[in-house]
């Protein structure tokens, strides 16, 4: 009676989870959505508690006291300016549970004298190794974008040699362990090498490829859940562990064609050092047209329509809610603004999206790239807010360039570009970007908030 | 009963390429604290590990376990339910786009 009631609460579950994920396909329903896949997660919670094979619920409820300690500041407290170091860390606890689950199932098998059949040995194996890689990958992703580790691409030569090697001394261990399941060291060992190999894997990303690493850590440590279901022969398990691979591996794949790169030249082509030496053309002799706050607060002011687009530099120097201000201040005034979001800006998919939200612009003015990229031609300004790669035209024309071949904004289809940079130091590829030196372009220079509170200031006066 | 898992293992994956790739760019950050919210199951393994008092190395794998995983499900639904608060439309021009999103986002 109670298992029947355990594999319902497990169906059930499964069901409100992809009625959930469902859900997010709309902005005005996913709420609702998500508030059923938190209901589905509470039912198949409970039914496991009611499992006869728990006898001791002690360190359970310890467990959870402390996990609910942990899981509400992160919840509640982190601000969306470290989401994306937020969501790397919460990537690395989910890992670590399928890892240390693994573990256990392991060593308690060895401790009762059974040795693991091969066909269980491989989902464990998978377990603990995708869980462990993971871990590696997201403490290091983390640290990165925390700024605690560099977010430069760290590389040496033959790296991706030692990587590879690193790799198949992973893939022997695991091999081996599957085969003779009775030598623990090689399954610790795996660990261990799956852990820095992990660490070795996210060191060479630079801060601005880090979407794709994070959307594939997602999923790594989904594959380590779904390996865990085959482990522990739990159904729950395969199927949100599958939908969480899944997801991850789609972002990443999305991802890596905004970039116009392949997959592993993402993962492996540490895209900042080697390719940037013979990058595209050189700025010598070229100058930029500066501009000075009355002059574009004008050009914003009579504006019809500004398109802005913001990037990671829109982020650091938290001027969303400025952006939003100025936003409606034109609107007031009659003219139309809409907001440019590619696929890549930020550190994390989504990231531009998430702050415009929460600086209140409402999600009907943030358009995907496909969706406005043909609004340009009629756009008075572009408003470039620390945004660089993302409006290169090099990307277009100049075949020796790193980011040929990338989709960008029309930014330059735009009457009017203003560039808002702190200087004119190059962006993360480390190239120039032609943009800023088009005759159309002004380059309004200094913090992104001040220049904005400086337009907004101007536009009033107007 | 493990070629059934299989069998479940690919009607999730195709599910779950169906439904993800609808969501639209504008809600991949939820959708990513969304999926590790909902990988926090992982809670169901470690409850079991944490208190069938097999052992005690694997009680307390256990225990940590459950406190990770469950972190996992506290914060991630709150803060996806955090990020989905603040998406909010300015119009009926809203609900209509809103409406249409499922269609527009071009999937790999």
């Amino acid at each position: 009676m109670r298992d029947i009631f355990i594999e319902a609460s497990y169906l059930i579950a499964s069901v409100l989870f992809i009625l959930g994920l469902r859900g997010l396909t709309r902005p005005d329903k996913a709420r609702r959505g998500m508030q059923l896949a938190a209901f589905g997660m509470l039912f198949a919670i409970v039914g496991t508690l009611l499992n006869h094979t728990i006898v001791d619920y002690r360190w359970i409820v310890g467990g959870l006291v402390l996990g609910v300690i942990i899981g509400y500041p992160m919840g509640q407290w982190v601000p969306m300016t470290a989401m994306p170091q937020r969501i790397a860390l919460s990537l690395t606890l989910s890992a670590l549970a399928a890892t240390l689950v693994g573990v256990a199932e392991y060593h308690t098998e060895i401790v009762d004298g059974t040795i693991p059949t091969h066909a269980r040995m491989v989902a464990i194996g998978f377990e603990v190794m995708l869980g462990s890689i993971t871990v590696g990958g997201t403490l290091v992703a983390a640290g990165k974008l925390q700024e605690w580790l560099t977010s430069k691409p760290v590389t040496y030569k033959g790296q991706n040699l030692v990587n590879g090697v690193i790799f198949l001394g992973l893939l022997s261990l695991l091999v081996y362990s599957i085969v003779d399941p009775s030598q623990e060291w090689v399954f610790f060992a795996m660990i261990g090498a799956a852990l820095v190999f992990g660490v070795l894997l996210v060191m060479p990303i630079g801060g601005a490829d880090m979407p794709v690493v994070v959307a594939l850590l997602n999923s790594y440590s989904g594959l380590a859940a779904c390996a865990m279901g085959f482990a522990i022969g739990n159904v729950i398990l395969i199927i949100s562990g599958s939908l969480d691979g899944a997801s991850g591996f789609i972002l990443s794949i999305l991802m890596s064609k905004a970039m116009n790169r392949s997959f592993t030249n993402v993962l492996f082509g540490a895209f900042g050092s080697e390719t940037a030496a013979a990058s595209g053309k050189s700025a010598a002799g070229l100058t930029v047209r500066s501009i000075g706050v009355e002059d574009a607060a004008i050009q914003l002011a009579y504006a019809q329509l500004v398109i802005v687009i913001p990037g990671y530099g829109m982020a650091v120097a938290q001027a969303q809610h400025a952006v939003r201000e100025l936003s409606e201040l034109v609107e007031k005034r009659g003219g139309e603004v809409k907001f440019a979001v590619h696929p890549v800006a930020g550190r994390m998919p989504g990231h531009m999206n998430v702050l415009l939200a929460e600086a209140n612009v409402p999600y009907d003015k943030l358009y995907d790239m496909d969706e406005i990229n043909s609004e340009f031609d009629r756009a008075d300004v572009a408003l470039v807010i620390g945004a660089n790669d993302v409006v290169n035209p090099a990307a277009r024309s100049d075949k020796s360039s790193p980011i040929y071949g990338m989709p960008i904004l029309n930014a330059d289809h735009a009457k009017t570009v203003i560039v808002l940079k702190r200087g004119m130091s190059a962006g993360f590829a480390g190239i120039e970007n032609e943009l800023f030196y088009d005759k159309r372009t002004s380059m309004l220079f200094g913090d992104a908030k001040s220049s904005l509170t400086g337009l907004i200031g101007e536009i009033k006066n107007i | 009963m493990q070629l059934l898992e299989i069998y479940v293992l690919v009607l999730a994956a195709f599910v779950g390429y169906m439904v993800i790739s609808r969501v639209p760019p504008l809600l991949h950050t939820p959708l990513m604290a969304a999926t590790n919210a909902i990988s926090g199951i992982s809670l169901v393994g470690s409850l079991i590990a944490a208190g069938a008092a097999h052992n005690r190395v694997a009680t307390l794998l256990g225990f940590v376990a459950v406190v990770c995983a469950s972190s996992n499900i506290v914060g991630g639904f709150l803060i996806t339910d955090r990020m989905l608060r603040m998406f909010k439309s300015g119009s009926k021009k809203g609900e209509d786009k809103a409406k249409s999103n499922g269609v527009t986002h071009a999937a790999p």
